[in-house]
């Protein structure tokens, strides 16, 4: 990851920390300032929901071509994208806890995205259970379609046909005028952005390693030759 | 005591309106003493902080490449020998 991308992204999340706690919001009932938790929020979604898109491509590129480089790319972005979903879950609780009354209401975009993280922490499950390690990376990388095809009915359709106090369902569309408006659009866009690199770069962190740690292996395999 | 009623109904639905016009309490004296100056600062902080740890792990991960390659090539230019 160049350099200059992470640059962007630290400027972005010093700005989206900033004018996320000084800039102008709604005012609005119940909300009151926590409004904002929209910008850290909301961001650890969107991040997860990319991270998995990139992983989905690497196992992709991984039935196309067997190597095992797009494999643990595949894996790793997961990872990242799983650390998001859970920081994403926290936060919403959290959240909830104060405009809604309790941490868990059973709500549909609660629950679909609860599950939503179960199927990719089966997805580790499933490469745990399995020491071949050629058999292991086809199989996880088919079952990683399915884990992101499964996504998007969890948290996009299926929150949307169901009443929720989640902003984005009962029809409602996700962004509307009481729950964004156009002072809080660009921050939040940012934030998302600035997220989003923030996990390349782990992952890219943990990529690297793991293909150290892959190195490690093969000197000693020629070590024992 | 029909204006009377009368002008009380109104008196509500000008109490209404009202109620209804105010906008929602946010922390706006925390705002005013310039407390929430502080909540950023310590943000900040946190943020670097981690984005410096971030940093260090990546520079850790080069050097520890860098030296992989370079035994590597000695590995081969002695096998070449």
């Amino acid at each position: 990851m160049s350099k200059w991308l992470k640059f962007l992204a630290i400027a972005i999340l010093v700005f989206v920390h900033t004018a996320g706690l000084l800039f102008d919001v709604p005012r609005l009932q119940i909300l009151n300032e926590t409004i904002r938790a929209l910008y850290f929020h909301v961001p650890m979604w969107f991040g997860m929901f990319l991270l998995y898109g990139v992983s989905l491509y690497h196992a992709i590129r991984y039935l196309r071509r067997p190597d095992p480089v797009n494999d643990y790319k595949s894996v790793e972005y997961a990872h990242v994208g799983t650390a998001f979903g859970i920081l994403g879950m926290l936060t919403g609780m959290l959240w909830a806890n104060y405009t809604w009354g309790t941490f868990w209401h059973g709500d549909p975009k609660q629950n679909g995205s609860a599950i939503a993280l179960l199927v990719y922490l089966a997805y580790f499950v499933l490469r745990g259970s399995i020491d071949n390690q050629e058999q292991k990376a086809r199989l996880s990388a088919v079952y990683n379609i399915f884990a992101f095809a499964a996504i998007i009915p969890l948290i996009f359709i299926i929150p949307r046909l169901q009443d929720s106090l989640h902003p984005g369902s009962g029809g409602n569309p996700g962004f509307n005028a009481y729950d964004l408006d156009d002072r809080m659009r660009p921050i939040f866009y940012l934030a998302v952005i600035g997220w989003f690199l923030i996990g390349l770069w782990i992952a890219n962190l943990r990529i690297r390693f793991r293909a150290l740690h892959e190195m490690k292996l093969e000197l000693s395999d020629e070590m024992d030759e | 005591m029909k204006w009377m009623s009368k002008i009380l109904s109104v008196c509500l639905v000008i109490m209404a309106s009202t109620a209804l016009g105010q906008t929602a309490e946010m922390a706006d004296a925390f705002r005013a003493e310039g407390k929430i100056y502080v909540v950023v600062a310590i943000i900040l902080i946190v943020l670097a902080g981690l984005i410096t740890y971030l940093f260090m792990l990546d520079r850790k991960l080069s050097r520890l490449e860098r030296g992989i390659q370079e035994k590597k090539q000695t590995n081969q230019e002695r096998k070449a020998f």
